[in-house]
């Protein structure tokens, strides 16, 4: 399981424009890092670039686990990381309880850990609506849900806050603050502080 | 895990391509459309349309099938899901294969199951059904996979509905050609088992190649 990731060097690019070119960072168990920078600094690029989306221009992305070894990316990927875009990835047509237990399933999560995040980011009565009934705060829970629902040790998160009220951002915010002192990584993209303590990384052509 | 995965996979597209612009229903209720047209065209003369029934149920049948395509990556692309569908137990290839299965399962067996009606409603001997049945079902299969590649390739296109029906149209023809030519070989006794043979190894190899394809153009897109 993941315990570092090593970005080392890494370029990226949109068409024909250049992000930024060699960003070095390095993240281990129970640190999480803030990007900052501008719109369209690369924030959100970088987190495709780590979640293997997008093909880097320079540079690499690499994955250690606890013994220093490294681990293949996709097997990394595949089973060490969550990715919480823009878009939730929720379909409007199906109902917020099988949405959350399809994805829960499709990323190695269980009955248990599902039932903690029902909890957790108190979910119950949303269940039986239909995602497109939902309000885009009570979407963004749902898709938060799916980080407690099927535990990995990275997170990659890209304004996750935004369309939270105040109270469900304290309840996040300590979430996050679980997730790293159980030995959890999280990289995140924001605007506003995170309610927790990180360290901050400038995206961007300095 | 995967095995799991695999499943409820399989659960979720059946459910989505069930639910997939207005469903098979809809594409069902094309398909019969299309078909009425046929006489109206045509003229009601019951020999004339005997005689071209195996041939125009099947074209029709093609064209139904085009219907939900555009819908079948394109809404996960749109909405993430497919980000996250990458991040999975399987690979790409697997999860467009599943897709396109569940298409096939959800979509081109309704339309199979209706095309012996289609057909003799047009005057082709009722004897015929159930070798319409077959090549249906096995032209079905090849119109999935093969549609999933137009579907694919088009991620992030604008109006890519009629991008898919340009790009897969001529892919459709063999399975065309060899499922009317089986119905047709067998409704004059002739040797029909070679066309649905070809019918059957075009569909197999689609089923087998085209989700590498599709699993490229969905990466491609999502970069």
């Amino acid at each position: 399981m993941i315990a570092r990731l090593n970005v080392e060097n890494l370029a990226l690019a949109r068409g024909e424009r250049q992000l930024f070119a060699g960003l070095d960072f390095s993240l281990g168990r129970g640190e999480a890092a803030a990007l900052t920078g501008a719109n369209g600094a690369g924030k959100t690029s970088l987190l495709r670039a780590v979640a293997g989306l997008l093909r880097p221009e320079a540079g690499r992305v690499q994955f250690h686990d606890a013994a220093g070894v490294e681990i293949e990316a996709d097997v990394a990927r595949a089973q060490g990381l969550h990715l919480l875009g823009h878009h939730d990835g929720l379909k409007s047509t199906r109902t917020a309880g099988e949405e959350l237990k399809f994805w829960t399933r499709w990323l190695g999560g269980e009955s248990l850990s599902l039932a903690k995040a029902i909890d957790a980011l108190r979910l119950e009565p949303l269940l039986p609506l239909e995602v497109r009934k939902l309000s885009a705060g009570q979407r963004r829970r749902l898709a938060l849900a799916r980080l407690i629902a099927a535990p990995r040790p990275l997170w990659l998160l890209d304004e996750p806050m935004a369309p939270l009220d105040l109270e469900r951002r304290a309840l996040f915010g300590g979430l996050m603050q679980a997730h790293l002192a159980g030995g959890g990584m999280i990289l995140a993209a924001v605007h506003d502080a995170l309610p927790i303590p990180v360290r901050e990384l400038k995206v961007g052509i300095a | 895990m995967t095995g799991a995965a695999l499943v409820a996979l399989l659960r979720r597209e059946l459910a989505l391509a069930w639910g997939r612009g207005g469903g098979p229903l809809f594409a069902c209720a094309f398909y019969v459309g299309l078909a009425t047209l046929l006489p109206l065209a045509e003229g009601p003369t019951p020999q004339k349309l005997a005689a071209i029934a195996p041939g125009a149920a099947f074209a029709a049948l093609a064209l139904s099938s085009l219907l939900s395509l555009e819908r079948l990556f394109e809404r996960d692309y749109d909405d993430g899901a497919l980000d996250l569908l990458t991040l999975g137990p399987l690979p790409l290839e697997a999860v467009t294969g599943v897709k396109c299965l569940a298409q096939w399962l959800a979509n081109s067996v309704p339309l199979a199951l209706a095309a012996p009606i289609v057909s003799i409603a047009l005057g082709a001997e009722p004897r015929l059904w159930l070798i319409t049945l077959v090549a249906s079902l096995g032209a079905g299969l090849g119109f999935a996979f093969v549609g999933g590649i137009g579907a694919a390739l088009v991620l992030g296109a604008r109006r890519g509905g009629l991008l898919i029906a340009v790009v897969v149209l001529p892919l459709f023809a063999p399975l065309v050609i060899f499922g009317a030519g089986a119905v047709e070989a067998f409704g004059a006794g002739l040797e029909w088992k070679p066309a649905l043979a070809f019918l059957g190894a075009y569909s197999l190899a689609a089923a087998g190649l085209a989700p590498i394809a599709m699993a490229a153009a969905c990466r491609n897109a999502l970069s």
